[in-house]
Order: C-alpha cells, then sequence, then structure tokens
C-alpha cells in the first residue's frame, strides 16, 4: 500500500480535484457553447439598455458605495488568517508533548484577535447608521 | 504527528464494524474511477437541484396552503426540467455597457467551485466498484474542511464579479452585500468547526466521520457511561452557530439580503435575464445549499453512519447501504432550510451584520476556549489547567453578565423613550405618527365629526 504523504499520493488527491474541475468546466462550457448554438439572438437597442429597475438607467452604470465593506475585508482576511492557524494548532493540540504550553500561547494569539475585533467595536465599525 | 498515528491505524481497509475509511484509502483509485466518481458527483448535484427546486416548492406551497407546481410531469415533479430547457433556450441579452468577458465568467466561477467542494464529502464506507474497492469519496486530504471554506471563498468572486461586471447600481450594491455577508458568516462558519477538529483531532473528512462512530464511554462515579457519538450533540452549541451560519452563508432566508427585491431588485444577478447564465447562479445556490448540508451531515450528524436505533445493527454501516443514510440526512436538512423559509421573516441588514460579528464570533472564540480547556483537562490532569478553565469560566461569564447589562439597560432606556412618544401621542391625537396616522387629513371629515350610522 503507498504511502499518503509521499508525493504521489499526497498530490494525487489534488490531481483528482483538478480532474474534476476540468469535468465541471467542460460541462459548463459545454452547455454555454450548445446555448449559444440554440437560442435565438435578435438584439434590438431597448433590450441590450442596463435592466437597474426597469426604468431608464440614468447617468453611469457604478453606484458609489460605503468604504465600510473594505473594512468588513480587512477584518475577513484578519479572522481567516486566525482561523487557519486555529485549525493545526486544534489538530496537534491533544498529541502527547503538546497541552499546556500550546494552550496558553492560543489563548494570547486569540487575545490578540479578540482586540482587533473590540478595537472595531469601539470605533464603531460594526454600527450602522 | 497524530495525523500519522491515526492513519496508520486507519489503514487497513473496512471490516465490519470497523470505524470506516481514513486518509490511507485514498489515492489508490485508477483514473477511470476517479472520473466515474466525478461524474456521478455532478449528476448526483445537477439531479439533486432539478428535483431539490421542485421539493421546495411543492413544500412550501403545501405549508402556504397552495398545490405548488402540478402540471409538468407527474406531481409537477418535471417542473424544473421545464424552466431548465426554457432557460437553455431563451435568447441571452448582454447589456450593451456590461464588462463582456466578465459578465461571462462570473456564473462558471460561482458554479464550477461549489460542485468541487462536494469531491471531499465522504457518502458512504469503502465498497467494491465493478471489482475495485474504493471509498465512497472521491477523494480526501489532510486539510479537507480547509478546501470546502476555500472552495466556498472562491464562490464570493464570482458574486462580486457578477455585481461589478454588470454597470449597474443595483448589482454592484447587491454584490458588495452579498459578499460582505458571505465572508463575516464565513468567519463563524470557520470557527465553529475548531470544536469539531479539537475533538476529532483531524481535517480529513472522512476520518471526521470515523471518529464519530463510537463516542467512547465516560467513567463517573465508577459507572461506564457511554457518549453520544455525533458531535451535534457532544458540542452542541458549535452545531447550532454552525447551523445559523449556514444559512447566511448561502444566502438563503432569514438572511437573503443580497435579494432583498424591495431594496436590490434581483442584486447581484439583475442584469442576467432569465437566461442560461441566470440558470447557473440558482444552479450554484442550490448546489451549495446541498454543499452546506454535506458539511453539517459530515461535521456533526455523523457522516453517512446510519442513526441511532438503527446503527445497532451490524448490517447498517456497510456496503452500499449507507448512501441511504446520507442521502436521508441531506433531504432532511434540506427541508428544514425549507421550513425556515416558510417561517421567517427577512432580517434587516443591520441586524444581519451585528449579528455575525457582535454575537457568533465573540460566542465562538469563547466556546472554542471553554472546549480547549476540557480537552486539555483530560489529556493532562494538571493544577495550571484547572486553573486556567477557571478563569476562562470566569471571565466568560463576567463578558456575558456584563453584556447582559449593557443590553438591558439600553432596552430599558429604549421602552421609556417609546412609551414617552405614545404618552405624547396620547395627549394631542391629532399629531400623527407612529401609529396612527393624523386625523385632520383633507380626505378625513376632521377629529371632531361624528359618524353617522347608514341604517
Amino acid at each position: 500500500m503507498r504511502d499518503y504523504q509521499g508525493v504521489d499520493g499526497y498530490f494525487g488527491s489534488y490531481a483528482v480535484v483538478a480532474v474534476l474541475l476540468a469535468i465541471g468546466a467542460a460541462i459548463f462550457a459545454g452547455a454555454l457553447l450548445i446555448n449559444r448554438l440554440l437560442r435565438p439572438d435578435r438584439p434590438t437597442e431597448a433590450k441590450l439598455t442596463t435592466y437597474e429597475c426597469g426604468v431608464d438607467p440614468v447617468g453611469d452604470g457604478w453606484a458609489q458605495s460605503q468604504v465600510r465593506y473594505y473594512v468588513f475585508t480587512y477584518l475577513y482576511v484578519v479572522f481567516a488568517v486566525d482561523a487557519v492557524f486555529l485549525f493545526p494548532w486544534a489538530t496537534v493540540f491533544a498529541a502527547p508533548g503538546y497541552g499546556m504550553t500550546t494552550l496558553v500561547e492560543m489563548f494570547v494569539f486569540l487575545a490578540f484577535i479578540a482586540l482587533g475585533i473590540v478595537y472595531a467595536w469601539r470605533k464603531r465599525v460594526l454600527t450602522w447608521t | 504527528m497524530s495525523l500519522l498515528t491515526t492513519a496508520s491505524v486507519l489503514a487497513s481497509p473496512a471490516a465490519p464494524g470497523s470505524p470506516g475509511p481514513g486518509l490511507a484509502d485514498f489515492g489508490h483509485d485508477p483514473v477511470w474511477i476517479s472520473i466515474i466518481k466525478g461524474l456521478v458527483i455532478f449528476v448526483f448535484l445537477l439531479l439533486g437541484v432539478l428535483f431539490g427546486v421542485w421539493l421546495e416548492r411543492k413544500l412550501i406551497s403545501r405549508m402556504q396552503h397552495r398545490y405548488g407546481p402540478n402540471r409538468a410531469g407527474k406531481f409537477g415533479l418535471l417542473q424544473t426540467v421545464a424552466d431548465g430547457l426554457k432557460m437553455g433556450l431563451k435568447e441571452d441579452l448582454m447589456p450593451r455597457k456590461v464588462d463582456k468577458v466578465i459578465f461571462f465568467l462570473a456564473p462558471v466561477i460561482i458554479s464550477v467551485p461549489a460542485i468541487l467542494a462536494y469531491s471531499v464529502i465522504p457518502m458512504g464506507p469503502v465498497v467494491s466498484m465493478f471489482g475495485h474497492k474504493t471509498p465512497l469519496q472521491l477523494t480526501d486530504m489532510p486539510v479537507a474542511v480547509l478546501f470546502i471554506l476555500a472552495m466556498s471563498s472562491i464562490g464570493v468572486y464570482g458574486i462580486v464579479l457578477a455585481g461589478w461586471a454588470s454597470k449597474s447600481p443595483y448589482a454592484i450594491l447587491g454584490g458588495l452585500r452579498s459578499s460582505a455577508q458571505v465572508v463575516s458568516y464565513e468567519i463563524a462558519m470557520g470557527l465553529s468547526f475548531v470544536a469539531v477538529f479539537l475533538y476529532a483531532g483531524t481535517l480529513s473528512t472522512s476520518e471526521i466521520v470515523a471518529k464519530q462512530a463510537d463516542g467512547g464511554t465516560a467513567t463517573l462515579f465508577g459507572l461506564d457511561i457511554p457518549l453520544p457519538s455525533w458531535y451535534a450533540i457532544l458540542l452542541i452549541p458549535s452545531f447550532l452557530i454552525y447551523v445559523m451560519t449556514m444559512f447566511g452563508e448561502v444566502n438563503r432566508v432569514p438572511f437573503d439580503l443580497p435579494e432583498g427585491e424591495g431594496e436590490l431588485v434581483a442584486g447581484y444577478h439583475t442584469e442576467y435575464s432569465s437566461s442560461l447564465k441566470f440558470a447557473m447562479f440558482q444552479l450554484a445556490e442550490y448546489v451549495n445549499v446541498f454543499v452546506v448540508s454535506g458539511v453539517a451531515v459530515t461535521l456533526f450528524l455523523g457522516g453517512w453512519r446510519a442513526p441511532w436505533p438503527i446503527s445497532l445493527w451490524d448490517g447498517a454501516n456497510v456496503g452500499w447501504l449507507p448512501l441511504l443514510w446520507f442521502f436521508a440526512k441531506i433531504v432532511l436538512i434540506f427541508c428544514f432550510f425549507v421550513w425556515v423559509r416558510a417561517s421567517l421573516p427577512r432580517v434587516r441588514y443591520d441586524q444581519l451584520m451585528a449579528f455575525g460579528w457582535k454575537v457568533l464570533i465573540p460566542l465562538n472564540l469563547a466556546w472554542i476556549l471553554l472546549v480547549a480547556t476540557f480537552r486539555a483537562l483530560r489529556v493532562e490532569q494538571s493544577t495550571p489547567v484547572f486553573i486556567l478553565m477557571a478563569i476562562v469560566v470566569i471571565g466568560a461569564l463576567a463578558v456575558f453578565f456584563r453584556f447582559d447589562t449593557v443590553q438591558q439597560r439600553r432596552r430599558e432606556a429604549r421602552a421609556e423613550q417609546i412609551e414617552e412618544e405614545f404618552e405624547q401621542l396620547r395627549e394631542e391625537p391629532t399629531a400623527g405618527g407612529f401609529p396612527v396616522p393624523p386625523l385632520d387629513l383633507p380626505h378625513y371629515h376632521g377629529a371632531n365629526r361624528k359618524e353617522v350610522p347608514s341604517a
């Protein structure tokens, strides 16, 4: 039996995902291609305007929106990194040789992360007006 | 390290009564078996969407005292097929202003990763497929759950790009809103998995299912008490948080803000008339529902393993039969989605984000600390761990009560303010405002006029 951590086995599982990706891309590309061949195509001026809400569009397409969304993206990056550190920690945590030190280390790390969310909270990023 | 040891324990192919395949059982399939499994996943998901839409429409109409689709095919079973065919044959409009390449790619970017996430969902034990022993799961990796999270993150690109490429204010607002919501709930979702990893000691989906085969026993006062084996029961706060984030993650009622039609028309897919591309967005939405249901089944509800009374029978968890348990669990969770949709109204956007950031995430972090200390207590029973546990519990309770009092004070202040307003309105009813409209509007006859009965 091959060891799954060998190069073949380990990257083999990703190769299978790549195969599925190829199948998926092929199926959707095929569907869109068939759709292109079968569907009628009679564009008019009115059909090609942006729909928006049914009324004739006014001005340029894009609307300005709150910068707040970017703050959420930053917060997401912080917490996603946090989660990525937490996952391997959670798996080795109960193994012999870890234990108390690992636990305290992670608590300190989580305290720093929690400080981030408390800061955002105090700065009223999480409040809507 | 622990990965290695568990893998070697589970390396032998499953005999009846063994916990099932582990990481070491993967990576031996010939290419043709992988392709068959991949195609089966596709067929399963596409058929699942076709009949899932039908089931949802049928179920929700029964809950609302109507019949639902009943024209195309027996019981309206072919309704979605008919809709799909119509969408496939309709004229596809691409508005002149849009960014053509991205507008075209967005539905593909959103639907392919949704399907890819299913490659690591275990659907059954090792079976014999055309004389070849293989687990009923396309593939597994040491970081399988992370892979699922990654795939759902890539789906966010599809949402943002669809909104951005449409060059329409409603679409871009819907796209931004939706992505902010999905990433917020994804954090809470990722954190709710941590407790499962703490208990399972691995991120591989097949091994998490194997770990839920047997809960083990706890010794209490000299008695051996069998523990529940499903993480949904063992880690019930994690499970409840996951269930809530599940709805936020796939933009379903009550968190379907991106499609709040009163505000945003149809959100990020407003400009995709009802063409095949629109059908692909719908497909991705339903596939995502199946993915989060599959994750719930795998991580919390024992995976493909039979539920408790049936699991007493030895034959319940061998061969092809577990497929049935897996599908039954998926269908039940899907019905739960529909039930929630029929029962709950849509929440407001500020409520949604506040709930995600101020409730779910802090709660999750505190729960992780608790579970971790509890686990440490079981690994090594020393005084520092006890002290740490006490500090964590006291700290969590202190934070909770602090919040509780602040909330209570706010609630009282608000009630007082409302009472004051009512007081003022009661004094002069003609002033108008909520909840009574002013009584002296021009089409009224004024407050002083007496109503004359018609009889």
